[in-house]
This record gives structure tokens, C-alpha cells and sequence, in this order.
């Protein structure tokens, strides 16, 4: 398998009041074709900038991202056109990304349309039909002629992956796509991603703050874990879950409360050593990690920046205590 | 004489809108008993913030209670308690009710300090409205206060709102709930908009203050998990009625209403197998134009003619299970249980 998506040391800052912040800092990532991973991270760690990255839709300060093995900031125009088509993104919110003045018709049929793929009335409807279909909003007749208010959140997210279908994409990016659709139907939602991804063949990156979501929808696939702008561990998803190597993700895992009375009373606490999250604008030097890490080793901590290290179990981990030679 | 801190009878609470009355609570009956932690869960325009509200009563202009008693006991010393009626109470008293009785923290209020008042003043205004202590009694107690809640007492004290974090933000409101000691506490989605890391700490001091002080929490949350770590009894509520209450365990280790299985196979847990996860079918229903019968009958596997006819109400049924009592369920098929877990498609 090839990659569809290759980042090669990708950062990326802003300007905030004359100061810098770097939002995502040195993150290299490779994700194959038909496969799903899951970016996982507290607010403002930059999976969210991460996701924008990959779609096109912000450059990186430094660093190269590739589709299909090419760089993407040397495309030609036909080229570049192929790599945006072929990326889609779904939003978080879809009471703001589908537009309230149009029927889902004209939401769906207009990217048709313009990039040429069906021609005529009659194609366009018939293809339309087809995607709400994809997405099982069914009948596909009873949502045609509606607007935006008149359904629900998780059919308006449903509306929100048919657009993204109609340029028959390879990758999609679902960043918190289901963060603010019901807890009742979050599930039947990504099934429905899931049974596109396989029957398409998309790879899928999917963005999300809850791990246990995340070790449901990447179930064959892989989790990362972003802490202050750096991929600090990457694994196959369970793996990551069951046998958490970075103290980071342990401390996530242990603080997760869980919709069981007797697991979650029972549970292990990891205690951090400080509950203040640094600013962006002031990062700790060295592992950004190091102020609050359960386990921090002095110096070495403090001072050297610990790179992503492949780990025999096909992981990967940023932690001087996992340390280097395991491989 | 009852031994509950509130007692919340047939509340009906009613939005008019554009297109119809919303029926936001319908004929909610329950009650929090002195010391415990009651989790009110639902999906969202469930009707649990509305409840919150309708007990302190602010509830906005568009809304009418059009039925029901909330009682709330004040307890004395010597044990003996008063009863208010809080629904009748107006002006001073109505004020006097309110976070000297019971305190209420909204859902993303740490995002509504006023931004040009130190925390010391927001604790000083409050003490102030309520005419209790001032100047150095009130320091100490505040400064006692944000200590409880795990704070940097000397530092947050002198702070304005946008030094502080959302997490501390939430624990300066929890603090300042629980300045003139009410017996009472309602918190809306308390963790909710924050970190995991943040939400950890909350719920922890959460329970750092349930066994250091003496009060009732009534906690509005739709996350599952947040109920099975803090609550002692848990209610779901499903289109502005409860549909079933009791203990946390009987909850999550052995619920009757399909409504409450379906939610909990819903939610995916870090220790769960992929396969046991199920949607429920369709969506939660338009609170104007309610279904006929049971509301979540449109929704339910095992509903049959009488679940479209006739709603059922909340009955007692701990006792019919074998157990002691405290359970209760609104389902004409509560019995059947088992059933529906097959029918959701999840092993029994």
C-alpha cells in the first residue's frame, strides 16, 4: 500500500499580537490508502490545524506535505486541483457549515455540476438521489426539498459527508464530526463513515478529543496523540489504549471517566505534577511535557526536545523514558 | 416528615413559541434526599436545563410552570426542617432562596464573569446581595473556599477572570456557589467545553467537597460517564419526562427502560469491545409536535398498539424485581428488558 498522505516535519505558526506561536511543531506523518487515524488531543494541542494542513486549506510555515508522493506546494494546477477534490473535509458543526438559504438538492447537486461530474437535470438528480442514499437518508425523495432547519444534527452531518462524497474523494478529514451530534445516534453515524470507508476504499483522518470514540472508529487502524503542537505517541489503535507508553497518554487514559459505576470508581489515577497547561505563547523547553509529567527524569527533560522513536510493537513514542534502543 | 432536601411534584413547564407550545418538562415528579448526588441525564433539548431552572426559577419570560410543587426543606440544627414552597416565593425571599438555599452554576457560566471585577470583588458582590458577612470574615471564608476547591488561594483571590483557565474559572464558581453554605447545589453540565485533564479535576474536587461539607447536588449532564463516577441515584430523561430513576448501579448494571439501554450501549467505553455498541434507531423527537403514547415509542423495538395509545407513568417496580425499593420506570414493558437488549442488538 502507498501512502495517500505523507507530512515530512510539518510546522506551522501563527501571529498573535506580535508574538509567535508555533500551533504544530515538527510533526511527520504518513497515512496509507484506505486506512483511518485517529488525532486525538486536548484544545489548542493543533490537531485541528493538522486537519486544515492536510486539506489544503492553510500552508505550512515549514516542512512538506505530499500526495501521493508528490509535494504539494510544487503541484501544477491540474494537479493541485486532483489533490484538493481528492481530500474532503467534514466539519464539526453542521449547523453552520451547510448553507441555510439552499435545499439539500442545491447543496449536493452544485459541486456536481461545476466540476463537470454529472451533466443535465436529470443525471444531477439521479446522482443526488443516489449519495443521500450512501449516506442512509432514506427515502431519498422525503430530504430532496428541504432545508438545513428542518432536520436534525446527525441528518444534517449525513447531508454534511454526502457533499463531500460528490467529488468522489480518497481521503476524508472528519474533524469532531460527531462532537455535537446526539449521543443516541453518534454510533449509527460512524458506522455509516466506516461502511463508506470500506466500501470506497478512503483513507480517513478522523479528529476528535474522546479516545474511547477514537479506539471504536480506528478499531484496524491507528490513534496519535498530540500534546502543545507535537505528535508525542502514534500505535495501532487498541494497542494505544491497552498499553499506553507515553505518561502522557497513560494520564489521559487514567483520567477518563467511564459509563461504568464500578470501573470508573476504580480506576488508577495517574496524578500530574501540575495542573496548569502552558501557553502556547511560552512553551516549556526541552519535552513540552516535562512540568507536569508524572515520571520526569530531570535535565535530560528539561532540556532536549525527545523525537518520535519507532518502538518494535509497530508504535511510535516521543518520551526519553521509553528511550531509544528498544528498537 | 419527609427527609428529602427538595421534592419536586408533577412539574409541568411549557415555551411558547412561533409554532406551538414547546413541552419542555412534562409532569416530572422526584426527590433529592439530604447529602446525595442526583444526576439528571439526557440528550440534548431533553428538557434538563429547563428543570434546573424551573426549581431556582429563572426560567425566561417565555416560559410558564403550568403545574407542580417544588418543595424545598430547610434543616435546622437540632434537625428539625421548614418547608418552602419555592415556586410561591417572591422578592426578598425569592432572593434569599437562592444561593443561601440553593445555588445553581450554569452551563458555560465561566465564560460570564464580569471581566473587569476581581474574583475578591465577585465573592464580595455576592456576600453583599445577600447581606451576609464582609471584609475579613469574607476573605477568609473565600479564600477558605478556593482552597476546597484545590486553587492557589493568594493568587486567584487578587485575579481577574482572564487569568484564570476555563478549569479554575469553573472552580472559583463552584467556590463562589458555596459561599453562603446551601444545602442545596444544581450544577448544568458542569465538565462540559472542558479538557479531559480539567474535567478530571473538577469531578474530583467534586467529591473532595461532597465528603468534607453537607450538601445535596443535582447535577444536568448528557455524559454517561460523568453520572456512573459522581451520582448516588441517576434519572433519565427522555422528551421532558423521566423515563427511569434509580441507584447509579441499577442504572448501569441493570436498567429496564429501553431508552436508558439504548443510551448506555450507545456510548463507547475505553475497556469496551467493538461489538457491543448500538445506535438507537431515529432521532429525539420535536418537542412541539410530540408523538401520541410513549414518546420514545417511534424509537423503541419493542413497541407495540398500547405504547402508541397511552403514555406510561412512572411507577415504582424495585420491589417486583427482587430488590429493596427505589427503582422506578415509565414503560408499559419494563418486564422485557432482556428483550431489548437483544432487540438493539447487543448480547443480554
Amino acid at each position: 500500500m502507498s501512502e495517500i498522505i505523507q507530512l515530512k516535519n510539518v510546522s506551522r505558526t501563527f501571529e498573535v499580537k506580535r508574538q509567535i506561536i508555533k500551533a504544530v511543531d515538527d510533526v511527520s506523518l504518513g497515512i496509507q490508502e484506505g486506512e483511518v487515524v485517529c488525532l486525538v488531543g486536548e484544545s489548542g494541542c493543533g490537531k485541528t490545524t493538522t486537519g486544515k494542513m492536510i486539506a489544503g486549506m492553510l500552508s505550512p510555515s515549514s516542512g512538506s506535505i505530499y500526495f501521493r508522493g508528490k509535494d504539494i506546494s510544487t503541484l501544477s494546477k491540474d494537479e493541485f486541483k486532483q489533490y484538493r477534490l481528492g481530500v474532503q473535509m467534514i466539519h464539526q458543526d453542521p449547523y453552520a457549515s451547510l448553507n441555510p438559504a439552499q435545499t439539500i438538492y442545491d447543496i449536493i447537486a452544485t459541486p456536481l455540476q461545476h466540476h463537470g461530474f454529472t451533466r443535465g437535470e436529470a443525471q444531477t438528480r439521479a446522482r443526488v438521489r443516489e449519495l443521500l442514499q450512501t449516506v442512509d437518508l432514506t427515502p431519498p425523495d422525503d430530504f430532496l426539498e428541504k432545508y438545513p432547519h428542518q432536520l436534525s444534527g446527525g441528518q444534517r452531518q449525513r447531508v454534511s459527508i454526502a457533499r463531500a462524497l460528490t467529488v468522489n474523494p480518497s481521503f476524508i478529514i472528519a474533524d469532531e464530526a460527531v462532537s455535537m451530534v446526539d449521543v443516541s445516534i453518534r454510533i449509527s453515524l460512524l458506522n455509516t463513515l466506516t461502511r463508506l470507508k470500506d466500501q470506497m476504499g478512503l483513507a480517513v483522518l478522523f479528529i476528535t478529543h474522546d479516545l474511547a470514540l477514537a479506539k471504536y472508529f480506528a478499531w484496524e487502524g491507528r490513534i496519535g496523540v498530540m500534546y502543545l503542537g507535537r505528535m508525542v505517541e502514534i500505535s495501532p489503535a487498541r494497542q494505544l489504549v491497552e498499553r499506553p507508553q507515553h505518561p502522557y497518554t497513560q494520564v489521559l487514559l487514567s483520567a477518563i471517566p467511564e459509563a461504568d459505576p464500578d470501573a470508573t470508581r476504580r480506576k488508577t489515577r495517574i496524578e500530574l505534577r501540575s495542573m496548569d497547561v502552558p501557553s502556547l505563547l511560552r512553551l516549556p523547553s526541552g519535552c513540552a511535557f516535562h512540568p507536569r509529567c508524572p515520571v520526569f527524569l530531570g535535565q535530560k527533560c528539561e532540556t532536549i526536545v525527545p523525537r518520535l522513536i519507532p518502538q518494535k510493537d509497530g508504535g511510535a513514542v516521543a518520551c526519553h523514558l521509553v528511550g531509544e534502543e528498544k528498537i | 416528615m419527609s427527609d428529602s432536601t427538595l421534592s419536586v411534584r408533577n412539574l409541568t413547564i411549557e415555551y411558547t413559541a412561533k409554532r406551538g407550545n414547546v413541552q419542555a418538562i412534562r409532569n416530572v415528579s422526584f426527590d433529592v434526599q439530604r447529602g446525595e448526588a442526583l444526576a439528571l441525564i439526557g440528550e440534548s433539548g431533553s428538557g434538563k436545563t429547563t428543570l434546573g431552572l424551573g426549581i431556582v426559577q429563572l426560567l425566561p419570560t417565555a416560559a410558564q410552570i403550568r403545574n407542580g410543587q417544588v418543595t424545598y426543606r430547610r434543616f435546622g440544627k437540632n434537625g428539625q426542617a421548614a418547608e418552602v414552597d419555592a415556586l410561591g416565593l417572591t422578592g426578598n425571599a425569592l432572593r434569599q432562596f437562592r444561593w443561601r438555599d440553593c445555588a445553581m452554576v450554569f452551563q458555560g457560566a465561566q465564560n460570564a464573569f464580569n471581566p473587569v471585577l476581581r474574583i475578591a470583588d465577585h465573592f464580595a458582590d455576592t456576600a453583599k446581595a445577600h447581606g451576609a458577612m464582609s471584609g475579613k470574615t469574607l476573605e477568609e471564608r473565600g479564600k477558605h473556599l478556593l482552597t476546597q476547591v484545590r486553587l492557589d488561594a493568594e493568587r486567584v483571590w487578587r485575579a481577574y477572570p482572564h487569568e484564570l483557565s476555563g478549569g479554575m474559572r469553573q472552580r472559583v464558581l463552584i467556590a463562589l456557589a458555596l459561599l453562603l453554605e446551601p444545602q442545596l447545589i444544581i450544577l448544568d453540565e458542569p465538565t462540559t467545553a472542558l479538557d479531559i485533564l480539567t474535567q478530571r479535576n473538577i469531578m474530583d474536587v467534586l467529591k473532595d467537597l461532597r465528603s468534607q461539607l453537607d450538601f445535596s447536588l443535582v447535577f444536568i449532564s448528557h455524559d454517561l460517564s460523568l453520572a456512573a463516577e459522581l451520582a448516588d441515584r441517576v434519572a433519565t430523561v427522555y422528551a421532558g419526562k423521566i423515563v427511569e430513576l434509580a441507584s447509579v448501579q441499577i442504572i448501569f448494571k441493570a436498567p429496564v427502560h429501553p431508552y436508558t439501554i439504548g443510551l448506555i450501549n450507545a456510548v463507547p467505553t475505553l475497556a469496551g469491545d467493538k461489538g457491543d455498541l448500538t445506535s438507537i434507531p431515529g432521532s429525539p423527537p420535536d418537542l412541539i409536535d410530540l408523538p401520541s403514547g410513549c414518546k420514545f415509542h417511534p424509537r423503541c423495538p419493542l413497541a407495540d398498539e398500547k405504547c402508541k395509545r397511552e403514555e406510561p407513568e412512572l411507577v415504582e417496580v424495585g420491589e417486583q424485581r427482587g430488590g429493596k425499593g427505589g427503582h422506578q420506570v415509565a414503560c408499559w414493558h419494563w418486564q422485557n428488558a432482556r428483550q431489548t437488549q437483544k432487540a438493539f442488538g447487543v448480547k443480554a
